[in-house]
């Protein structure tokens, strides 16, 4: 038992730090399409650590597999909406920024 | 064979959501299920693309490649928002993805954009516009290990 307990404090703490990184990135970063990038990291890896750590805590119960499917569906949803977000930016006529043309912001 | 699956998918997660196994209960849930399956015979969703189980043993391989590589990017990125300097050089490329069928793109299009540091923008048939974070995620899907996997678990048909 204390293992679990260990095991899903490390999963947690990581997701955790995943989870600030991205939220640090998306203030640093200086567009909206660098910004998503930074976005991605919390939805991904910081989501999956901490559901992971969750189920630890949670044992082998129903919430498990509940736990267990959200994350298969997060796995199905983030990346659709993540792409509707940059394309809808695409052609709402959003500019990135590229490396080519330092400085050519426009929002 | 695709409809059973469905049919069997859909009352497992009626059985997750709800925790109840009553008799009454459990016929009520298989009532609802027997109704989705109706509209979804009736949609004419039930097809390859709208329920892939011809894919489940590809993904068995698929997946966790995938999630390796998620970790590692995720790493990347970290490195990137917590240096000073916040290194990033924004490119954007169009690559052309070699998967025959629209399913094939989807998948191959989804896992870009799941690896953070590359967002697929646009899909266009074949030809896809990726933003990546740093020259060096552009080059790395230039060489299309990513493209090749996709491709083969696309390929992999059981039935």
């Amino acid at each position: 038992m204390i293992f679990l307990d260990v095991a899903s404090f490390v999963l947690l703490t990581l997701g955790g730090f995943f989870v600030f990184v991205g939220a640090l990135g998306l203030y640093r970063m200086p567009d909206v399409y660098t910004r998503m990038h930074a976005a991605g990291m919390v939805d991904t890896l910081g989501a999956a650590l901490m559901i992971a750590g969750m189920m630890l805590q949670a044992g082998f119960s129903l919430v498990t597999l509940k736990l267990l499917t959200l994350l298969i569906l997060f796995f199905f949803f983030s990346p659709v909406a993540t792409h509707a977000l940059a394309r809808a930016a695409l052609h709402a006529g959003v500019k990135p920024i590229l490396q080519d043309e330092p400085g050519e912001s426009d929002k | 064979m695709r409809f059973l699956s469905l049919g069997i998918l859909l009352f497992a997660f009626w059985l997750l959501l709800s925790g109840h196994y009553q008799t009454l209960l459990i016929v009520l849930g298989l009532v609802s299920v027997g109704i989705c399956l109706y509209l979804a015979k009736r949609m004419q969703i039930t097809d390859y693309e709208g329920h892939p189980i011809h894919l489940a043993a590809g993904a068995i391989t698929y997946i966790p490649w995938l999630v390796l590589e998620i970790v590692k990017s995720t790493i990347d990125v970290t490195k990137i928002v917590l240096s000073p300097s916040l290194p990033i050089s924004p490119t954007m490329i169009k690559i052309i993805a070699t998967q025959k069928t629209h399913l094939g793109v989807n998948i191959y299009g989804n896992s870009i954009t799941l690896t953070p540091g590359t967002i697929t923008v646009e899909a266009q048939g074949q030809e896809l516009m990726v933003h990546a974070l740093t020259q060096a995620g552009a080059n790395d899907l230039k060489t299309g290990d990513m493209d090749r996997r996709a491709t083969a678990f696309e390929a992999e048909e059981t039935n």
